[in-house]
């Protein structure tokens, strides 16, 4: 690997679980090294002492080990080349196929000028209404699953991918297991859909600091079907939590002060330059970002959710509604930000009123079932309440549910004509008028 | 000027080693192949001096040349700063090339060709120091005050000052001469160090005047006023954006300058597309001509993130000193701490609570106090009212950020992530909130005059509702509908009243969204009377009943053009309803 010109350097001068120093000159910071055959970046540098993070991890590592460096901050070839290819963090082909030719292109780039950007403002259907009608996405957008790992996040997420009609798919995987990844890959291939997946993965049996690099070369890789050939992008990054986990690791190997919940100070930065990237371009081309996040217990306020829930714009949640016995997305908890960009103007104009008044009369039942619970006798308005939540779930939220926009809006207008009166809705007289079903 | 070289680096902080004396916050250019990175000196020990980049910092080495520039960082001030779109270190972004950010790119904030129609007001022999007006522009229909340079503190005596005539920014538009008898030639542009507050103004008295934000919640019950100051925590998704958003759209102020620091890019795109087209609604005119934009949003380096408040405030600045009223907005203040955070950490200083700095407190305090009410030193009064979104982390308000906040920020927006479940929008806890401005004197005084001398009977009147409509509520839960007596029920749909006919509010209807002080006093004299009437019900069913047949009406009115014949209608069934009980 070391060509001619490149120095040598074999005084290690440390060596921790994640970082190694070593005695270096003219070294760039952010440069890719070799230590003993593995890959490495540089992360600080002090005169002459120069410490890489070795993303393998430093098990074995003698203090004489060879140290080459690259002179260049991770890369990735791209062009067309890449579509249906599989890959490792490093880019590497993990399918057999051959090293994909292109421009080489650092991973980690600039970001976009905020003015170039546009406002993005293409629906993404998915015929999940539980999504479509609550939380609709809109292309550009950066949204994840706040998911614990029982739930069926990873087909929820594959079921959107091959409906969003995106010119391509990328599947970032973070600390995935192999049996997810071989999911994700039947399921595409079933569908006919290999062509338009490029996948950049780090399983479970992968090392943990090696998916540091994941994100960046799948969005690298995003940033070139996007602008370079004004193709719209579906980005899936699974999972993120496994990445600030592995943050974590390399800020606690460098001895940085931890913050919340043991994760590095820089965590809202480190997570923002990721979903970031998410954009809709000037010249039509979008890259759209579905993460998922897995959390303990479902607890939100824990560092990575929380920060990531300032980032994103908006979240999915998964929940099992026992009356129905059905997965239904949470409208409670759900939120996306972008949805109004959309909703009622390309979607029918009753989209946002119908959807706020549907959800509050949800609410309205959940209050009816909290009385019921505690043993109160029940009204007459409770009990209607509790009868749409039901058919709500079942007819709506559940994720098997498959239908367009227009079928979604009437059938909830059905199911509000079924259990209310008009003025029970609290929507504007004229939308009433032209939608409520005798 | 002090040269030095690169001898470490650590991320975005840069150890150089220096061959001269060098100021603290002083702006250095680190020169990487050709490109010069901007940074600014941050600590000093012996001839290592610690710098923050404002840029990435990848492939940079050791060795590399420094350059000091013996200021600190500056901005430039002048004509033609509105309708701009900036970022955090105030160069322009429409200037700069290409659709990704390229490192080490630095543009000007101005456009040196454009001519203004300059009108002198200085006479020459008159006596002036910084801040004086020499001259005025119309930028956007507004007076922009040309004015001696804020640095000029002494005193100087005007010997010429141009006559009304087309000039750019460069021309001299005036001559004044110091005590020396030495000559400076003004031009219509100045630069100032954004860390250094401007305190040219006689006096800085209590704020009083209500600002019209056109949010019920805000102006009937916990109104902000010209001056001052106010933040809103609030958890993810519980509209924080939202809000700020309609503030700034719809508040009666002559500039409105929006810091959007370390958030969202998509939030400033939609800035970017709405502002040229939305009217101000107390002028007609696009809400952009009034509007400055300092953006750094969360992808953008770090270090800029911390600089955009203070370039924002200092522009703010400027325009106050013209006497005009300036609303900055800084969404969010927590992103802006937490870029001091990142860099505590990696000065490996002692870190305080959650790891942020020890003096975050002095910091967040020191920034809150510029802004305010002044009288200005020829007699005019400007104000900067400043409003900070602040975004604690796991929703939990007993952090640092929330907290020191709290101790300077005179009006609390405490958004609920109860409220923001049940979509009551916006989600302003209505009894938490607080305005410390209710019980100014001062501003009794102005609201008797201006709107009425019940209003605040009336305000304290609803509030106490609210309160016994929580309290009942509770009582509901554990007791159950008719658990409690039917009286309470009406007291507790009255509170619902309260809540659906004034605290929320549609952000994205046309007519709902802004609501004019006439108004507000409009509704809350027909809630009161509402309130204030005795109801006899048989049961509780019938209570509930009856109150949301009152609640959808007036929610229609609240839907309807004001005092249109749709709304009259609606007020004429609204009458009908109350008569029949």
């Amino acid at each position: 690997m070391a060509k001619a010109f490149q120095k040598i350097y074999t005084k290690i001068t440390q060596i921790t679980k994640a970082t190694c120093s070593v005695k270096a000159t003219d070294v760039g910071y952010d440069e890719l090294a070799t230590v003993d055959g593995r890959l490495a970046q540089v992360v600080k540098i002090i005169n002459d002492e120069v410490t890489l993070q070795i993303f393998e991890g430093t098990e074995g590592i003698p203090t004489n080990a060879e140290v080459v460096f690259l002179g260049k901050a991770p890369s990735l070839k791209v062009s067309d080349q890449l579509a249906g290819r599989f890959f490792n963090a490093y880019g590497d082909p993990i399918d057999g196929g051959p090293v994909p030719e292109g421009e080489e292109r650092q991973i980690g780039g600039p970001s976009v000028n905020p003015v170039r950007r546009k406002q993005p403002s293409e629906l993404i259907a998915t015929g999940i209404s539980g999504i479509d009608l609550n939380n609709t996405l809109v292309s550009g957008q950066k949204i994840p699953f706040f998911a614990d790992p029982d739930q069926p996040f990873n087909q929820v997420m594959a079921t959107v991918a091959l409906r969003a009609k995106a010119d391509k798919i990328i599947l970032g995987g973070m600390g995935m297991t192999n049996d997810d990844y071989l999911y994700y890959k039947n399921v595409f291939s079933n569908a006919g859909a290999l062509d338009r997946i490029i996948s950049f993965m780090n399983t479970t049996e992968n090392p943990a600091v090696e998916r540091l690099l994941v994100p960046d070369m799948a969005l690298t890789a995003a940033e070139y079907f996007a602008v370079d050939k004004n193709e719209q992008v579906l980005v899936l990054l699974s999972d993120m939590t496994s990445y600030a986990d592995a943050l974590s690791i390399v800020s606690n190997r460098m001895d940085q002060i931890p913050s919340k919940d043991s994760m590095p100070g820089s965590l809202y930065s480190d997570l923002a330059k990721v979903y970031e990237k998410a954009a809709q371009f000037p010249d039509g081309g979008s890259i759209t970002i579905i993460a998922v996040t897995t959390l303990s217990g479902g607890d939100i306020t824990h560092a990575v959710p929380d920060n990531t829930g300032y980032i994103t714009e908006g979240q999915l949640f998964l929940r099992r509604d026992s009356d129905v016995g059905k997965v239904i997305v949470d409208p409670f908890r759900s939120l996306s930000r972008l949805k109004q960009l959309v909703q009622g103007k390309k979607t029918r104009e009753d989209h946002p009123q119908v959807m706020n008044a549907a959800v509050r009369l949800y609410a309205d039942a959940a209050n009816a079932k909290t009385k019921l619970e505690n043993g109160f006798d029940l009204t007459d308005y409770d009990q209607r309440a509790l009868s749409f939540a039901k058919d709500y779930s079942e007819y709506l939220l559940a994720i098997d549910v498959n239908l367009d926009t227009v079928e979604m809006l009437d059938t909830t207008w059905a199911l509000l004509s079924k259990h209310f009166r008009p003025q029970e809705v609290n929507m504007k007289r004229e939308m009433v008028d032209k939608y409520w079903k005798n | 000027m002090t040269k030095g070289v690169v001898k470490g680096i650590i991320s975005n902080l840069v150890i150089v080693e220096v061959d001269g004396p060098v100021a603290q916050n002083e702006i250095a250019y680190i020169n990487l192949d050709g490109t010069n990175l901007m940074s600014e000196v941050i600590k000093v020990i012996g001839k290592n001096v610690y710098v923050q980049v404002f840029e990435s910092t990848r492939g940079l080495k050791v060795g590399a040349g420094v350059e000091f520039q013996g200021h600190m960082l500056e901005v430039v001030l002048g004509p033609g700063l509105l309708e701009r779109n900036l970022d955090g270190l105030e160069n322009d972004l429409d200037k700069m090339e290409g659709v990704f950010l390229k490192r080490g790119q630095y543009t000007f904030p101005l456009d040196g060709e454009k001519l203004w129609n300059f009108k002198p007001v200085a006479q020459v022999g008159d006596i002036v120091s910084g801040g004086s007006w020499l001259g005025e522009v119309d930028e956007n229909f507004q007076p922009h005050k040309i004015m001696v340079p804020f640095v000029m503190t002494d005193e100087y005596k005007v010997k010429s000052v141009a006559p009304e005539g087309e000039y750019n920014i460069y021309h001299t538009i005036a001559i004044v001469e110091d005590k020396n008898g030495t000559e400076h030639k003004l031009n219509m542009i100045q630069k100032w160090p954004v860390k250094v507050p401007v305190t040219l103004y006689k006096e800085k008295p209590r704020p009083f005047k209500l600002l019209e934000t056109g949010v019920r919640t805000i102006d009937t019950l916990n109104p902000i006023v010209e001056g001052g100051t106010g933040f809103i925590p609030g958890a993810f998704g519980t509209g924080k954006t939202v809000l700020q958003h309609a503030i700034s759209k719809q508040a009666e102020a002559d500039i409105v300058i929006i810091a959007a620091c370390g958030e969202r890019a998509n939030e400033v795109v939609e800035i970017f597309t709405e502002f040229p087209e939305l009217d101000d609604p107390h002028t007609g005119r696009k809400l952009m001509e009034r509007t400055i934009i300092v953006a750094n949003t969360s992808n953008m380096p770090v270090a800029a993130r911390e600089a955009s408040v203070y370039t924002a405030m200092t522009i703010g600045e400027y325009y106050r000193s013209m006497g005009l009223k300036v609303l900055l907005m800084a969404d969010s203040t927590s992103r802006w701490a937490q870029a001091l955070r990142e860099m505590s950490n990696r000065l490996e200083e002692l870190p305080g609570p959650d790891a942020f700095p020890m003096d975050l407190s002095a910091i967040i305090s020191n920034f809150y106090g510029r802004a305010g009410h002044v009288t200005l030193n020829n007699g005019r009064e400007g104000s900067i009212t400043f409003i900070g979104t602040v975004s604690p982390a796991g929703g939990n308000l007993k952090e640092p950020v929330t907290e020191n906040t709290k101790k300077v920020a005179r009006c609390y927006y405490a958004l609920e992530q109860d409220r923001a479940d049940r979509k009551r929008y916006p989600a302003i806890n209505p009894i938490e909130s607080y305005s410390k401005y209710i019980e100014y004197p001062e501003f009794e005084e102005y609201i008797s005059k201006e709107i009425s001398g019940d209003w605040t009977l009336k305000v304290n009147d609803i509030k106490t509702r609210l309160l016994r409509g929580k309290e009942i509520a509770e009582q509901i839960n554990i007791l159950g509908d008719d658990g409690v007596p039917v009286e309470y029920h009406i007291t507790f749909w009255k509170s619902e009243l309260i809540d659906f006919v004034i605290l929320q509010q549609d952000a994205f209807d046309e007519i709902d969204s802004v609501t004019p002080i006439d108004r507000q006093k409009y509704i809350l004299d027909m809630v009161v009377d509402i309130c204030r009437t005795e109801f006899k019900f048989d049961n509780f069913n019938q209570v509930a009943e009856y109150f949301k047949k009152l609640i959808n009406v007036c929610r229609q009115m609240n839907y309807s053009e004001f005092k249109s014949d749709e709304f009259n209608d609606y007020r004429g069934q609204l009458d009908e309803l109350l008569k029949n009980i």
